[in-house]
């Protein structure tokens, strides 16, 4: 057994750093998440939360610190650690000419979900995110809703033990997000599944998230459940509570600032 | 193995869902047979070559390999641009098995691009002089397919763009098939060019096929076959270290 399964922690972060050239994205953040926890991740735009799940989900190498992602480093064990979660990113991640089936086929295969189970899994994710009856149709012809169910259902192909979500319900209706958060908490619980997400729905994150973290500028500026932080802050909506956190200046340089650097960061690279 | 399959599979599966593709890419090869073909095949023969039409079909064969192999790298692009390369780049499987699935199914998809040309090539009045060496025809063709394919995206692999794609290969896609013999027989040529044609890998390709199909080639066989394989062994590996510094 390992320290992460004693303690009770999925989720080590220590120390953690992430530098493009002289900008820090993520500055030597820290936490835990616990299994079957649900841990939200908020923060205003360009804090690091995009940085912070690219390097927890190994699509970024880290400056610095220490990461264990059930049970294993990411550094060393990339594989490991890429089977043990599944992940809805950001923007779109399916291939929009092939049928829903064969997206989830594709994932199958690429996670080696055995063949006795995979049909079986397949069908009910698909049944589970109501697309069963749409399962042979190209995703181009697909509305955003059903493409992200779809991506939920992808994600949790595999069994993960973690499931990362960034901004899994961005742009949808009020009745897709709250479909989305039923399936993801109904397989929580059944499989004792942690979820790790980021959102700028505070109501959003004030329901489901049984902790709360909030970064800013690249490093943690609090952390604790709903009323843990609204007793900190002396407000009493989650959405008040980050606004006196994090303030409420527009932070689109910031933005603009990252996207410059990681930009540049690329094309360094790229010449080399 | 599974995740090469996989790769392949749906390279595979899109290309046949796309006829107006398929059909599309033909135009420029029939163009290039008719025109030429009949075109400059009497200047041909009265240079005391022969018939033109033998000379050039396995040309004009590779041409469509080449075009189709190379431009498969930009299923990258799109991949990248449309956010599908995450889903693949985070999955528990070696980068290098992607790599070689996907050039696995660029090369059988512009193998059987070249296949179709030859059967138009046939209809033209190509004859190919022993039947039983049509397996090693095919072998030839897919050998070339695979070698552009790692090369497209080895390509694909250092841009982020489709603009930047496009420029590369209008640069790199011309001279590698002029440079190549497909039109002119490789003896007797100017010392430069003479230089420059046994560089382009194509040559060997089609000299090759040339070999096989009508009987007819500059070099050994056993030389073509042995530069295509080395070569592409080098562009995999190549194409390989690429992929593996993607970040997604």
């Amino acid at each position: 057994m390992n320290l992460s399964q004693h303690d009770g922690n999925i989720i080590t972060v220590s120390g953690l750093t992430k530098k493009f050239k002289d900008f820090t994205a993520v500055d030597n953040i820290s936490f835990n998440v616990k299994k079957g926890e649900v841990f939200a991740f908020l923060g205003p735009n360009g804090a690091g939360k995009s940085t912070t799940i690219k390097i927890l989900t190994t699509l970024l190498k880290p400056s610095g610190g220490k990461l264990m992602i059930n049970g294993n480093d990411p550094a060393k064990n990339k594989d490991a650690v890429r089977k043990s979660f599944g992940i809805v990113f950001q923007d779109p991640s399916l291939d929009s000419d092939l049928t829903a089936l064969e997206n989830m086929q594709y994932h199958a295969v690429l996670y080696k979900v055995p063949k006795e189970v995979r049909e079986k899994r397949i069908e009910e994710l698909l049944r589970f995110v109501e697309l069963w009856d749409r399962k042979n149709d190209m995703v181009k012809t697909f509305s955003g809703g059903m493409k992200r169910r779809l991506e939920v259902a992808r994600g949790l192909l595999h069994h993960p033990g973690i499931m990362f979500l960034d901004e899994p319900t961005l742009g949808l209706d009020p009745q897709t997000r709250n479909h989305i958060w039923n399936y993801l908490l109904e397989i929580c619980e059944k499989e004792n599944m942690t979820v790790f997400f980021t959102t700028h729905y505070m109501a959003e994150a004030e329901k489901v998230a049984d902790r709360i973290a909030i970064i800013d500028h690249g490093r943690i500026v609090a952390m604790g459940s709903l009323n843990e932080l609204e007793k900190q802050t002396g407000t009493n909506s989650l959405e008040e509570a980050f606004i006196a956190i994090t303030g409420s200046t527009i932070r689109e340089e910031q933005v603009n600032g990252v996207t410059r650097m990681r930009a540049m960061h690329r094309m360094f690279e790229g010449k080399k | 193995m599974s995740t090469i399959y996989i790769l392949w599979l749906r390279q595979v599966k899109k290309y046949f869902r796309t006829p107006s593709r398929i059909v599309g890419s033909l135009g420029q090869p029939l163009l290039f047979l008719l025109v030429f073909g009949f075109g400059l095949g009497s200047v041909f023969q009265q240079a005391g070559q022969g018939d033109y039409i033998q000379f050039l079909s396995p040309g004009i064969i590779m041409m469509s390999v080449l075009f189709t192999a190379l431009f498969s790298g930009i299923d990258l692009i799109w991949d990248r641009q449309f956010g599908f390369l995450k889903e693949t780049m985070v999955a528990p499987v070696p980068r290098w098995h992607i790599m070689f699935g996907q050039a696995l199914g660029g090369a059988t998809v512009a193998s059987f691009q070249g296949l179709i040309v030859f059967l138009l090539s046939l209809i033209i009045g190509f004859r190919v002089v022993d039947p039983l060496l049509l397996p090693v025809a095919v072998l030839i063709i897919f050998i070339v397919a695979m070698l552009f394919a790692a090369l497209g995206i080895s390509i694909a692999s250092l841009l982020e763009d489709m603009q930047g794609f496009q420029l590369i290969m209008n640069f790199l896609v011309m001279p590698i098939f002029f440079l190549s013999g497909a039109f002119f027989p490789l003896e007797g040529l100017p010392k430069a060019l003479e230089v420059i044609t046994r560089i382009d890998p194509l040559t060997y390709g089609i000299d090759g096929l040339r070999h096989v199909l009508s009987g007819s080639g500059t070099f050994g066989m056993g030389l073509d076959l042995l530069i295509i394989v080395v070569i592409a062994a080098l562009v995999l590996g190549v194409g390989s270290y690429l992929f593996e510094r993607i970040q997604a």
